[in-house]
């Protein structure tokens, strides 16, 4: 039995401390807005924050996770969570949608350090998420866009 | 819901025809209004046709039976309905469709045979009525590919619409007791001087009145929605987590399966030991899966493997690491990419392909040509990787099943499942949630066989089968390698007399009848004085199936490079050479030329930020209907490295139903085919694929992108295909600019430069 604390809410799971958080997310909580891409921190489908920070959920231990705040996607709150959600509609970014959630975590991430990220931020802070629809166009254009708003 | 079925109306007559001007080859051989039996309804909902029901609460269902993958189709068709119907946006929703024979698709298979676009012939017009008379009865053939839905949902979808307003308005006529040309219908309300009701007010109605005579269908200047950059509809569950994808279905009691397959294509279980998995916690059984295939045609075996069955998906993961197999890795062991290409161009040096297109006297022109050029291209296999691995969750109960499964082709999936069941086809119920990307992968249906022989041994528990990564990428059914070889001959004053092309590789499923293995190549519009466009078909054991724009992915290469590498021969300008050979096309020419203008062409690009010199390059493909073209600008690092900068993109596509899907669709397109250009490749020794995640099988990342910008032409003709078109014409602009900044011509993929 471990306690977590995923978006603010104090949660026991069962599952063994070998478990990756992604699974713990998927498998034990049904919380499924966190996705599975590649299982070996790739892709960055499974992007949640750990004590604000982004993190790849594939890779992190729930032993390593004890104490720290988890937020994933459904959870997701704030200034800079509304300012890129209201981005992302605005500038159309999704397609098939399955890698959204992890970037807009990771783009979340960015904010959050960096308020008003250079093309080169924003390259750097993205190259962990992958998208095969081919959004980054968009993608950037909705974190500067979310970046005025904020 | 009785009186539904009397109402047969709305054949392609009088209303339709009054608005529209459509040739008889293209008129569907059945209505495609009112489904067979009736839709299911909530209590209080009122099915209006096949397509749409309403609500007392006055919400409008629309019923999709395209299946979303990214390319926006569940926006795209809401709009055609609720355009005609005059619903307001905001009170639309959608529900996915039944497999009644209404929903079929067959402008898939229509546009698939291997015709001339521009051939306006019995013999072209006669087959493709037949196909899609055949198709139409098909029962189950609902696939979302070929990038047709809108050419296929453009006029059923409008009409459904306006049925349904007609509908609504008589029964208001009916209540007010006023004349119904006397009402209107305008953002969910039908109105009349003082009075007004809304859409859910009248339904009931509406579905007891007597069936609308002539539904008229909107000018478009009448549009509110059709044609404007209308927002995706599923922004919101896509952008706050809760959009449910295939792998995200959480069925009560649901078990999860991880599964561990040969290797080696078309290998099996020779025998495994299951003991320590089955002793791992949460485990409740460890089976062997047999080898199923991708269907459709397609060549090339599934391999067999081992499955365990957990109450958790990292319980079954972690067990399966503790299954040892002993594999027979069967006949394809052998087998390496590096030869099957090889044996390619060896085929070339002995067959001359089965004819495509022929004009004129290709041999005699070459002959007396003065002067000839030559080359031959080559391109890989290739995976689709889309991002969601292959999943699909069943569940095998008192002789029926229920399968949750992200398909694009939801009836043949059926009928696979039910085979694997061993019950009849209408005992399995499907529900397609999201595609977390489709690219023709989803059409095939080894993993959705594989999943149902799994939940069959689950004693009625639902179960999730999900591949790892790793098996995505090594049990694909891949795009399939080819080769091509080609040769222009010019005369005294550097015009072309002859162009000669035949390619070697495997048809990517079709029946061979049908094989398109040639399309992009003899279908261009170029028009060549004597020419011969020839394809010799080649079998392998590697498995090939359907990649985003099938034939074009690879034909566009061959054909835009050589037409590139023929300007250069005769020291003419790319852009103007082309537009030479398409004089008579001015659909084409107008693409062409505007990408010219659209792209700064002629005037040098400024250099890249690192200072580093650009060039551009041009290709124009015609696919799916539409035609493309892309301007591409690059420049090369230090360590020789391609880089694009800019895409420039003009489509002409028909009408434009929402540009701003049409936008996202060419980018997408793009990126995928950029990637592929540049960075894929899928290699085989001793029968295994040797890539096996995105480390070896890398997509572009964000930094590695260019800035895209697209142009639509305008046009009033009928809606033509967007979700493959921006793939083809983008390896060959790329290379294209390379020659013209380097001055090596790269004629195989993936483009590195030496």
């Amino acid at each position: 039995m471990t306690e977590l604390k995923i978006n603010g809410h104090v949660i026991t799971v069962n599952a063994e401390p070998d478990t990756p958080l992604l699974w713990v997310l998927r498998g034990e909580l049904k919380m499924v807005g966190t996705k599975f891409g590649c299982g070996v921190a790739l892709c960055g489908a499974c992007t949640v924050h750990l004590d604000g920070k982004a993190v790849r959920s594939c890779v992190t231990l729930l032993s390593a996770v004890r104490d720290r705040e988890v937020t994933t996607i459904e959870g997701l709150e704030g200034q800079e969570a509304d300012a890129l959600r209201r981005a992302w509609t605005e500038v159309d970014v999704v397609q098939c949608g399955y890698c959204q959630p992890g970037q807009l975590m990771s783009a979340c991430g960015l904010l959050k350090n960096n308020p008003h990220p250079t093309d080169e931020d924003i390259d750097t802070a993205m190259r962990g998420n992958i998208c095969r629809c081919g959004t980054y166009p968009r993608i950037r254009a909705a974190i500067h866009m979310a970046a005025g708003i904020t | 819901m009785a009186s539904m079925k009397r109402r047969h109306f709305l054949s392609y007559s009088a209303g339709a025809a009054g608005a529209l001007v459509v040739g008889w080859s293209i008129l569907p051989p059945r209505q495609r209004l009112m489904p067979g039996s009736p839709l299911p309804v909530a209590p209080g909902q009122v099915a209006l046709n096949g397509w749409v029901k309403v609500s007392p609460d006055n919400t409008v269902t629309v019923v999709m039976c395209q299946a979303e993958m990214g390319q926006g189709i569940h926006t795209g068709a809401a709009m055609l309905l609720a355009d005609e119907m005059d619903a307001a946006w905001e009170q639309v929703r959608l529900e996915q469709s039944t497999l009644d024979r209404i929903y079929n698709n067959a402008t898939v298979i229509a546009d698939a045979l291997p015709f001339q676009p521009d051939d306006d012939g019995y013999g072209r017009r006669a087959l493709q009525w037949l196909a899609r008379k055949a198709i139409r009865e098909v029962p189950g053939a609902i696939g979302t590919g070929g990038s047709s839905s809108v050419n296929d949902l453009w006029l059923p979808m409008r009409e459904a619409g306006a049925s349904a307003r007609a509908a609504l308005i008589a029964a208001a006529a009916d209540l007010w007791k006023v004349p119904a040309s006397e009402c209107r219908a305008e953002s969910g309300r039908v109105l009349h001087s003082a009075n007004s009701a809304t859409f859910g007010e009248l339904a009931a109605r509406a579905a007891q009145m007597p069936v609308p005579k002539n539904v008229e269908l909107k000018d478009a200047t009448a549009f509110k929605l059709i044609g404007k950059p209308v927002r995706r509809i599923d922004n919101a569950a896509k952008i706050n987590g809760s959009a449910v994808f295939g792998i995200d279905v959480l069925p009560a009691g649901l078990l999860y399966a991880s599964v561990t397959m040969c290797p080696t294509f078309g290998g099996k279980v020779a025998r495994f030991d299951g003991a320590a998995a089955q002793a791992m916690p949460g485990v409740r059984k460890v089976i062997a899966v047999d080898a199923y295939d991708a269907g459709l045609g397609s060549a090339g075996a599934g391999s067999g493997g081992v499955a365990v069955i957990a109450d958790t998906p990292f319980h079954a993961m972690r067990a399966l690491k503790k299954v040892t197999v002993e594999w027979d890795h069967g006949p394809a062991a052998g087998v390496s990419s590096k030869n099957v290409i090889d044996g390619l161009a060896q085929m070339l040096d002995h067959h001359k392909g089965n004819v495509d297109y022929k004009s004129g006297d290709v041999e005699a022109a070459l002959k007396s040509a003065s002067k000839t050029i030559s080359a031959e291209y080559r391109v890989p296999y290739l995976a689709h990787a889309a991002m969601e691995p292959m999943n699909c969750t069943v569940q095998f109960k008192d002789g029926a099943a229920t399968a949750w499964l992200a398909t694009q082709d939801p009836g043949f999936a059926q009928r696979a499942i039910a085979k694997v069941l061993d019950i009849k086809a209408a005992r399995v119920k499907v529900i397609i949630p999201f595609l977390g990307g489709g690219f023709g992968r989803r059409y095939l249906l080894d993993f959705l066989s594989q999943a149902a022989a799994i939940a069959r041994q689950a004693d009625g528990a639902p179960v999730e089968t999900i591949w790892s990564r790793e098996q995505d990428i090594m049990h694909d059914y891949y795009r399939p390698a080819f080769v091509s070889r080609h040769q222009a001959g010019f005369d005294a004053q550097g015009k072309l007399v002859a162009w000669k092309a035949t390619s070697a590789g495997s048809s990517m499923g079709a029946p061979s009848f049908l094989d398109g293995s040639g399309k992009g190549a003899f279908d261009t519009g170029y028009e060549f004085p004597n020419a011969r466009i020839a394809h010799q078909p080649a079998e392998s054991l590697i498995p090939v199936g359907i990649w985003r724009s099938v034939s074009h992915s690879y034909n566009a290469f061959f054909t835009e490079s050589f037409i590139d590498e023929a300007a250069v021969a005769c020291g003419q300008d790319p852009v103007a050479f082309r537009a030479e050979l398409l004089a008579r096309k001015p659909r084409l020419l107008r693409v062409l030329q505007r990408a010219a203008e659209f792209s700064g062409w002629g005037q040098a690009p400024a250099p890249a930020p690192d200072g580093a010199k650009k060039a551009r390059g041009i290709a124009l493909h015609r696919c799916f209907g539409s035609v493309v073209a892309n301007v591409a600008e690059v420049s090369v690092d230090a360590n020789r490295k391609i880089r694009v900068h800019r895409v420039a993109c003009v489509i002409d596509c028909g009408f434009p139903l929402n540009p701003n899907l049409i936008r996202q669709q060419l980018e997408g397109g793009i990126v995928y085919g950029l990637s592929a250009a540049l960075q894929g490749e899928i290699t085989v020794e001793k029968g295994q694929v040797q890539q096996s995640n995105f480390h070896d099988y890398a997509p572009l990342r964000m930094g590695e992108c260019p800035a895209i910008e697209t142009d639509i032409i305008a046009s009033a003709e009928h809606p033509q295909g967007i979700g493959e078109v921006g793939v083809p014409a983008i390896a060959p602009a790329v290379a294209n600019a390379v020659f013209a900044l380097t001055g090596q011509r790269l004629r195989t993929l993936p483009l590195k430069l030496t």
